[in-house]
């Protein structure tokens, strides 16, 4: 980690050409490979799963880029990083683009020369206790002891939550998720806080998960989501109309069952979706059938959220605010037009 | 004369190139020009690399400058020798972050000096089993990578204390659970001054004291009971007066309060992890370094000594880590210095040092990775150079009084 950081400050010192200039498409086409930063193991969004894959939520947005340029979602090396290194490794150039559980935030937009590609997991941050503690209500936490992984959003959150409600806490904090973890299973603190959607995930990587529950309040704003280097257009769009794929297919109905059907569909929508009208690939600088080969591969928004933090998985996560903006929710993605 | 004279004249008259090549082949102006332009030369490098940061990360679009240092942090930090609130500016958090290192590695390295003199004195040792013992502490010790180490004695920390409200209670008022030990904190009442006052005459008589019995020491050659009677003074003088003062200095003692125990002082487990891991790690290789610096003493100080009669530990105190010394310095500063880098592994088990806090989290916080890490080295570059300036002029007094 202090070699990273140490690589991109002699960077910044003695580097000619700053990285955000490079047409990065061109770059990862030539190396035949999406490097994608996700984080170090975080089960539905990313983890490597029994097989030693990588998968989740996150995981799904790499391979979607992928897809989207290789017509294969395999293509593609993962770069574990922990909150701190994230946006080091984005600036530096060593990942393409960052697919981990990042909340977009103003300062992160314009400070640190990001682009936030779009939102693809609406969350807000939550708390976690042992159910022996006896606490039904964050605002029960007075004086306790919170444990929290640093370099986040998280640790601002937690301050200003407390304050507002004139409680004290003590934080111990750590840089890697699995010293989080390990303190707080091991009772160093009273209280774990991260996403909801961390908690949800962390809960059952516990001893005995059953034992722990998480409190109602959600105490902030936290939309998630890929983010890329400022400067290179051509690439944010990439990134950004690959989010909206998903989005779309979903709201048209097009699954990676009947993706190869749909492309003879009558409906102008989704034909443009789909490359069979307009020529939309070639105005991102991919192949016509960009979408097709993103939905074939992966699925539509709804099957990735199934598949990885949905109901029916062990996280038996809700739609909620992720459902699409035609069923309650906020998903929303602008037209392909 | 009048011919000498002509000939100066000529010579200056026609030897301007002359003058200039004598100057060019000149090694005193040779050296001085040499010198200034490599100095010259240094400057614009850094000149460039400044100049280029600053360009590259404004091409990048990423703030850059020193302005963050007056910005609200809006973080809190769980140790704080200083004041410290979230609503502090990020200076503030880099101070205490750099408190809470300079705490941790001073402390270690006295510990370490302590413990390291104790086991190569001991490795030395002629009864087997302690010898044994020592060897069997350094080899294990300088072995394990300190991370794991660090790691072992945080778990081991943890594991063995129970949660606050299972708590062990220690008499005093003194409170050991996982979330540290609670201690009670003195606090000053009016009269408190006349005890600080009676705590520094007692420290100046036992030191007044120690220098005369060694001055009469090396006079008669009579020797005087330092020990006992500085004790005597050190602990009876401050008790009598805080007898006779009616108790200025009260207690702070920590209370059980919904989670956790306020009031008191607190000794976290991060703390005292990352004090026993280095002060553990670095003993070994101090121990091995005394006992080099033991060996390299001649043998026929040891029988000198031993002919006249002096006893063991005399001869040790007196005649050889004295001499032994001027080989111990230089390499124990070395260590002093890992020591202190190595406490920067502190934010593996979540003690907020300079790193954790102001690398960690006000770099991610403000983004702002080139300024932090060049704040960063830059302090502890010029704490080594301090702890080493400090040992070298501890090795001049040394080396003086060497005969
Ligand atoms: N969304 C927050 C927090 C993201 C975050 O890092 N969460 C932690 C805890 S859920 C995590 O994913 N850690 C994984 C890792 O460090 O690899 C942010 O962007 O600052």
């Amino acid at each position: 980690m202090k070699t990273k950081l140490f690589v991109a400050v002699m960077g910044a010192a003695f580097g000619v050409t700053a990285a955000a200039s490079a047409a990065t498409l061109d770059d990862v086409k030539s190396n035949g490979r999406l490097s994608c930063g996700v984080s170090t193991g975080l089960a539905g969004f990313s983890a490597p799963n029994d097989a030693g894959e990588w998968s989740g939520l996150d995981v799904d947005y790499c391979r979607a880029i992928a897809a989207a340029v290789f017509d294969d979602p395999e293509a593609v090396s993962y770069v574990p990083l922990t909150a701190k290194e994230r946006f080091t490794a984005l600036q530096s150039g060593e990942v393409d683009v960052l697919s981990r559980n990042t909340t977009w935030t103003m300062s992160r937009d314009t400070q640190l020369g990001l682009n936030f590609a779009g939102v693809n997991y609406y969350d807000g941050q939550g708390f976690m206790v042992p159910k022996e503690l006896g606490v039904s209500s964050a605002l029960e936490l007075s004086g306790a002891s919170v444990c929290v992984q640093t370099g986040t959003t998280t640790e601002l959150n937690l301050t200003d939550y407390f304050r507002a409600n004139s409680m004290d806490y003590n934080p111990v904090a750590f840089e890697r998720l699995e010293d989080v973890n390990t303190a707080y299973s091991s009772g160093r603190c009273d209280v774990y806080t991260t996403d909801a959607s961390g908690l949800y995930s962390i809960r059952l990587t516990l001893p005995s998960p059953d034992d722990h529950m998480v409190l109602p309040e959600i105490i902030s704003k936290e939309p998630l989501g890929p983010a890329v280097r400022q400067g290179d257009d051509q690439w944010f769009s990439v990134v950004k109309w690959v989010h909206y794929a998903l989005l779309n297919a979903e709201e048209l109905g097009v699954t990676s069952e009947n993706v190869e059907e749909m492309t003879s569909s009558e409906n102008p929508d989704i034909r443009r979706l789909l490359g069979a009208e307009g020529n939309f690939g070639e105005s991102i600088g991919l192949e016509a059938d960009w979408a097709v080969r993103v939905i074939k591969h992966v699925g539509n928004y709804g099957e990735l959220f199934d598949r990885n933090v949905g109901p029916d998985t062990p996280l038996g996560i809700a739609r909620g605010l992720n459902a699409l903006w035609t069923e309650g929710g906020i998903q929303y993605a602008p037209p392909v037009r | 004369m009048s011919v000498e004279g002509a000939a100066g004249r000529a010579a200056a008259a026609g030897g301007g190139g002359v003058a200039k090549a004598r100057l060019l082949y000149d090694p005193r102006f040779r050296s001085w020009a040499f010198q200034i332009a490599l100095v010259v030369a240094v400057v614009l490098f850094f000149f460039w690399i400044a100049g280029n940061a600053a360009r590259n990360l404004q091409q990048a679009n990423i703030a850059s400058g020193f302005g963050f240092l007056d910005v609200r942090a809006g973080f809190v930090i769980a140790e704080t020798p200083i004041h410290y609130t979230d609503n502090s500016t990020y200076g503030r958090a880099f101070l205490v972050g750099l408190l809470n290192t300079i705490i941790v590695a001073f402390l270690g390295i006295v510990f370490a000096t302590v413990l390291g003199f104790v086991i190569g004195i001991a490795r030395l040792s002629k009864n087997w089993l302690v010898a044994r013992l020592a060897t069997a502490y350094v080899e294990v010790m300088r072995n394990i990578p300190l991370l794991l180490q660090l790691l072992f004695w945080y778990k081991a920390v943890l594991a063995v204390l129970p949660s606050p409200r299972q708590g062990l209670e220690l008499p005093l008022g003194v409170f050991l659970n996982n979330r540290g030990l609670f201690i009670p904190r003195p606090v000053m009442e009016t009269g408190g001054g006349m005890l600080l006052g009676a705590i520094g005459i007692a420290a100046l008589a036992t030191y007044l004291l120690a220098r005369w019995a060694k001055a009469r020491r090396m006079r008669t050659g009579h020797s005087f009971p330092m020990l006992r009677v500085g004790l005597a003074i050190m602990l009876g003088l401050p008790f009598v007066v805080y007898v006779l003062a009616g108790a200025p200095i009260t207690f702070d003692v920590p209370e059980l309060q919904g989670f956790n125990f306020t009031g008191g002082k607190q000794v976290s487990p991060e703390f005292t992890a990352l004090l026993l891991g280095l002060s553990i790690y670095t003993s070994a290789f101090i121990a091995e370094i005394v006992r080099a610096g033991i060996l390299s003493v001649s043998r026929g100080q040891w029988e000198a000594a031993g002919a006249l009669g002096v006893r063991y530990g005399r001869i040790l105190r007196l005649i050889i880590i004295p001499q032994a010394m001027r080989v111990i310095i230089p390499p124990l500063t070395s260590q002093y210095l890992n020591l202190t880098k190595n406490s920067s592994l502190a934010v593996a088990i979540g003690y907020p040092d300079l790193v954790a806090v102001f690398a960690g989290t006000v770099l991610n916080q403000t983004g702002q990775a080139v300024e932090v890490i060049l704040m960063t080295m830059a302090v502890y570059l010029t704490l080594s150079l301090l702890t080493s300036a400090f040992m070298n002029w501890f090795n001049a007094r040394y080396a003086l009084v060497e005969r």
